[in-house]
């Protein structure tokens, strides 16, 4: 028996895992609508958190609000330690500086439902940018970056394409070799396959579970409840703004406790007949 | 004694080898100072606080609103009378250029206005700065629709300048016409001068039909 429990404790899991998005109580509104009512959630290093809800329920605004492109009005997100968007000096609330927010972002990975690739970049210069002006690496080094992060997606040969020649399932994995490639501490992706034609979900698909896979953190709103029962670590429902309730995958999909929850679930099970019957 | 065209065009060489040089440098000069003033102005109109946006979104359609020769004379005469006192040349760049800069921060707003918002937040995500998303992100998509306008624009103020003549700048025309007023030569002096112009305008109009294909791939 050791006389400290508590040494002993940390000695066992070497390193405990890293929190790296705290969000706190935060809240969002649009004008006099409130969209976010209080989220709480907090997600630690190489957890894949997935975000489901209903349309309209507030999953993108709470990962905008995360990645800085929108404002919230109150409570807190940290990431990586880091308070994001504000500070808090003297008791009143101020928003970063643009070279503040610049900074984190550069910290905060995020791929959007519609690529929002550079068109009159190629994919490796798309990928270099970021790398170049933000990291300030040399142009040969970045090149040589967005080729191993572009191959790790399949699009080794499509380097020197522009985006109007690619797929929307190359355009896609593109965009996730961009922000991977800056070597963000967190990825938000957001409903990242809803535009693809249903072909090509699955390569999309494929290179977001080998990413989960390699440690990254990663924070997925989407409605391929598939993919979310067997790449999520966690998965955390939304409904009007507010978190109903979250767990384990196959726990919560097997007994949603909520009603809306299994309302939700059940516009699914045509689809995906056996995500709460396993 | 019979008088040549060739014999009259030697006799005007250096007058109206001043009046080329004149309407050049005034064409350049207006056009440049409205192409930096019009994209300071097209993301004042699109970035700016409010009360600064609405005050150039008054300078733009005021200016746009008014004829260029109302401009000049105003800026020749009406200035004089407001006690600052500037040569014929200054007003009428003056006047120029600021209807020029006018037309170019439209242009400039409406080709920033017209790329998708996803740009800008992409841009924003992978941690660029506003002087970076604007100068490696939004310019180089921008600048396919500004161009043509901005030919336009340019083509136009190269026109303008003639109006110059008027208020006693020794342009093209102007000299043209004291040419014609020694020699009678009515339009072999006209026709020149028209050469001049139409050939300064479509190297221009070239030039932006150049930079149009140049920027054609880029689509959403
Ligand atoms: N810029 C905006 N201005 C006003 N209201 C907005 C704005 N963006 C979103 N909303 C509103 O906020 C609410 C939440 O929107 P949000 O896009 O976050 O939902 P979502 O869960 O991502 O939905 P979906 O599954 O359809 O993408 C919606 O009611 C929406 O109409
Ligand atoms: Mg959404």
């Amino acid at each position: 028996m050791s006389a400290n429990p508590a040494a002993s404790a940390t000695s066992e899991s070497a390193e405990p895992a890293r929190n790296l998005l705290v969000a706190r109580d935060v809240h969002k509104s649009f004008g006099q609508t409130e969209v976010l009512k209080g989220i709480d959630l907090t997600v630690t290093e190489g957890e894949v958190v997935a975000l489901i809800g209903a349309s309209g329920s507030g999953k993108t605004t709470f990962l905008r609000c995360i990645n800085l492109l929108e404002e919230f009005e109150q409570g807190s997100i940290t990431v990586d330690g880091d308070p994001v968007g504000y500070t808090d000096r003297g008791g009143s609330r101020r928003r970063l500086s643009e070279g503040r927010l610049a900074a984190q972002r550069a910290r905060i990975g995020m791929v959007f439902q519609s690529f929002n690739l550079f068109p009159h970049m190629t994919a490796a210069q798309n990928v270099m940018l970021g790398l170049v002006k933000v990291k300030g690496m040399a142009k040969a080094e970045a090149r040589s970056l967005a080729d191993h992060w572009l191959a790790r997606v399949g699009l080794a040969d499509r380097a020197d394409h522009h985006p109007y020649q690619l797929s929307g399932g190359q355009q896609q994995r593109v965009a996730i070799a961009r922000a991977v490639a800056m070597d963000p501490r967190l990825i938000l992706f957001d409903e990242v396959t809803s535009a693809l034609d249903p072909e090509l979900v699955s390569e999309v698909l494929g290179v977001m579970k080998d990413l989960a896979k390699s440690g990254m953190t990663m924070l997925v709103v989407s409605h391929e409840m598939l993919f979310v029962r067997d790449v999520a670590t966690h998965v955390v429902f939304l409904d009007s703004g507010r978190i109903v309730e979250e767990g384990e995958p196959h726990a919560v999909f097997k007994n949603p406790k909520s009603d809306r929850l299994r309302a939700f679930l059940g516009r699914f099970t045509d689809i995906i007949g056996d995500i709460t019957a396993r | 004694m019979q008088r040549t065209y060739l014999g009259e065009l030697m006799k005007a060489k250096w007058s109206l080898l001043q009046g080329f040089i004149t309407t050049m440098e005034i064409s350049a000069i207006v056009i440049v100072i409205g192409l930096i003033a019009g994209m300071i102005g097209g993301l004042l109109l699109v970035y700016g606080p409010k009360p600064v946006r609405l005050l150039m979104r008054l300078y733009v359609d005021v200016l746009r609103g008014i004829p260029v020769l109302v401009l000049i004379l105003f800026s020749y005469y009406g200035l004089a009378l407001l006690g600052v006192n500037i040569s014929a040349y200054t007003a009428g760049v003056v006047a120029l250029a600021g209807f020029c800069s006018a037309h170019m921060s439209e242009t400039f707003r409406g080709a920033i206005d017209s790329i998708p918002v996803g740009q800008t937040e992409a841009a924003k995500a992978i941690g660029l700065t506003f002087q970076q998303r604007f100068i490696y992100v939004l310019l180089p998509q921008a600048a396919r629709r500004i161009v043509p306008p901005a030919i336009n624009t340019a083509v136009e103020m190269v026109k303008g300048t003639t109006l110059l003549s008027i208020i006693g700048v020794l342009d093209v025309l102007l000299a043209t016409q004291q040419t014609i007023a020694r020699n009678y030569m009515v339009i072999e002096f006209y026709a020149t001068a028209m050469l001049f112009y139409f050939v300064l305008n479509f190297t221009l109009s070239r030039m932006g039909a150049y930079f149009e294909r140049r920027f054609g791939f880029i689509r959403y």
